[in-house]
């Protein structure tokens, strides 16, 4: 009955199989020429990339073993995460209050927001970290009170301002402005039902943020916010122009006397490539507590009988 | 204050309310009596203003014009200066703890289960500690005839079983009134029966129901009076018998010949 040959199945001899026969062959994926294309090219790059970090004396790995964990490099990289996290802490808190303010109801507050995020986002940080370091010679007395009237607090700009606070000050305000905008993106995408639903069972707004609004917020800003807070942790090799030794520092001055130049960035470079690895490790852990609820989950079997029994 | 110790003073009162989006009167000078224990379901072409009235009353939409009073109080705004200017953020929570609002879309909150969707409420404004709002939740999800769905996600849910489960929510506020808006417009024809059987069942146990909606059967089966609205407008009202089937303005007979449910 099936034995007429058909143009699609052309060169496939259908023929020989009854309709039983092939209902109950096994289906298995198609390998297609691209998986073996794929194959080969994945061998090639690994070659190329062994004959150019392993069989290449220039990288002398033996020199970048031994500057790996030494005390120098260490106290560099310490400087790096403290700088990093207080910059990050600093900086995400400073965003949350600009993004209350930029999304208030009061035109004062959503003014001020507005200034100050275009204000960053014109700056280069570099200049904002100059700028706030060299701070004392613009304004050498910080002072708390009436402008052009009396003041209430005095204090030189020079006993606030130094190389670990202007860096801190520096990053963070360049993070709160940027990361304000991804918050407020964040809020932009939750359902305004969501919003409707914490009102009409009156809710304060920080309860609803803090409990409700706010772990769906996380799920949303988490791949934009690490975005930011990595950037801001490469950011903090910037700092070496205001004279403070973080990790990128610490090599260049160790090759500017050893002319070590590969060897030391290599190093600098893994230690990166490390902490990077840790920020996108809190990423995926972010992803996974704050996704609850929006993935499917395998149900227990007993939930799944209720479920059938139920349906 | 004599009105509030009247048992024949309604719960609730809409006095010419009225709401503008520019141009648009989408509520316009309505007024309204709804008393303890009945249920008042609002019907009416699309863009009537249903939706917009309901939710004036548990102030999700300001108010133009008019004033609402619950047992006698005026409730959304405060005389000052010989003038009204709307409450504070906080007596505008404190006045809408006494409203439970159950909406088209369900909006529960998906990073919750079923049960912490119902007890989040009770715990975090009604200072329960999370065993009794839990404990309580369960027994408003047995109402609800989900207790064994508890511990699902809403995405775990379907459409029906997760109104069910806001409409559970909104009870564990214990509310003096409930608002629906639309509540089975958004769910698939055979889910519709369940949320409307729970919400029979609520009838039946003396809530106050202030309902939007397009089932017709429901209305005519439950409410005690049904409003008709048009273009903002209240254009007929009285008890379901006599408004559904001898409707005497053109437009509420076109409509009802429309909807064709009876």
């Amino acid at each position: 009955m099936s034995n007429i040959s058909h143009p699609t199945t052309q060169g496939i001899s259908t023929q020989e199989w009854s309709r039983q026969e092939l209902a109950s062959l096994e289906i298995k994926p198609r390998v297609g020429i691209g998986f073996w294309v794929s194959i080969v090219l994945a061998v090639y790059v690994g070659l190329v990339l062994i004959q150019l970090f392993v069989f290449n004396d220039n990288w002398n790995w033996q020199l970048v073993f031994s500057y790996m964990f030494s005390q120098v490099i260490l106290t560099g990289l310490l400087n790096t995460i403290v700088l990093t996290v207080l910059t990050t802490i600093v900086g995400l808190a400073l965003g949350i209050v600009t993004t209350w303010c930029r999304m208030s109801k009061l035109v004062v507050l959503r003014t001020f927001a507005i200034l100050y995020i275009w204000l960053m986002r014109a700056m280069p940080p570099l200049v904002m970290l100059l700028l706030v370091f060299f701070w004392g010679a613009l304004v050498p007395t910080l002072s708390f009170g009436i402008p052009f009237g009396p003041s209430l607090f005095d204090v030189p700009t020079n006993e606030v301002i130094s190389r670990f606070s202007a860096a801190i000050i520096g990053l963070a305000i360049y993070l709160g402005a940027y990361s304000a905008e991804v918050f407020r993106g964040g809020v932009l995408a939750l359902q305004s039902g969501q919003f409707e639903a914490c009102k009409a069972l009156g809710l304060p707004p920080i309860r609803a943020y803090q409990k409700i609004l706010g772990p769906q917020l996380i799920r949303v800003i988490t791949p934009s916010m690490a975005n930011e807070v990595i950037t801001i942790f490469k950011s903090t090799s910037l700092v070496s122009v205001i004279g403070y030794t973080e990790l990128l520092t610490t090599v260049q001055t160790i090759y500017a006397r050893n002319f070590e130049t590969i060897p030391l960035l290599t190093v600098a470079v893994i230690w990166y490539l490390v902490l990077t690895s840790l920020a996108m490790f809190g990423q995926s852990r972010l992803e996974k507590r704050f996704g609850r609820g929006f993935a499917r989950r395998n149900l227990s079997s007993k939930a799944k009988q209720v479920d059938l029994a139920g349906a | 204050m004599s009105e509030t110790t009247n048992p024949n003073a309604p719960l609730l009162q809409l006095v010419n309310v009225s709401k503008h989006f520019g141009e648009l009167r989408a509520v316009d000078n309505v007024s309204l009596d709804i008393f303890a224990g009945t249920v008042t379901c609002i019907v009416g072409p699309s863009g009537s203003g249903k939706s917009t009235l309901l939710r004036t009353v548990n102030m999700m939409e300001t108010i133009d014009g008019g004033a609402i009073f619950l047992k006698g109080q005026m409730i959304g705004h405060e005389v000052r200066h010989g003038h009204r200017v709307p409450v504070s953020n906080t007596v505008a929570r404190r006045q809408t703890l006494n409203f439970g609002m159950v909406f088209q879309h369900f909006n529960l909150f998906p990073n919750y289960t079923a049960i912490e969707n119902v007890a989040i409420g009770p715990t975090l404004l009604r200072k329960a500690s999370k065993k009794a709002a839990t404990a309580a939740g369960l027994r408003y999800l047995e109402q609800v005839g989900l207790a064994d769905r508890a511990d699902h996600y809403p995405s775990e849910l379907s459409g029906g079983q997760q109104q069910r489960v806001a409409i559970a929510r909104a009870l564990a506020m214990e509310p003096q009134i409930l608002l629906f808006d639309e509540p089975t417009s958004a769910l698939d024809p055979e889910l519709v029966s369940e949320v409307l059987s729970v919400m029979r069942g609520l009838a039946a146990n003396g809530s106050t129901m202030l309902v939007v909606t397009h089932e017709m059967r429901f209305a005519e089966d439950v409410a005690d009076e049904v409003i008709m609205m048009d273009a903002g407008k209240v254009i007929e009202r009285g008890i379901p018998a006599s408004l559904l089937h001898n409707p005497t303005t053109e437009r509420a007979k076109k409509f009802f010949a429309s909807v064709g449910t009876l």
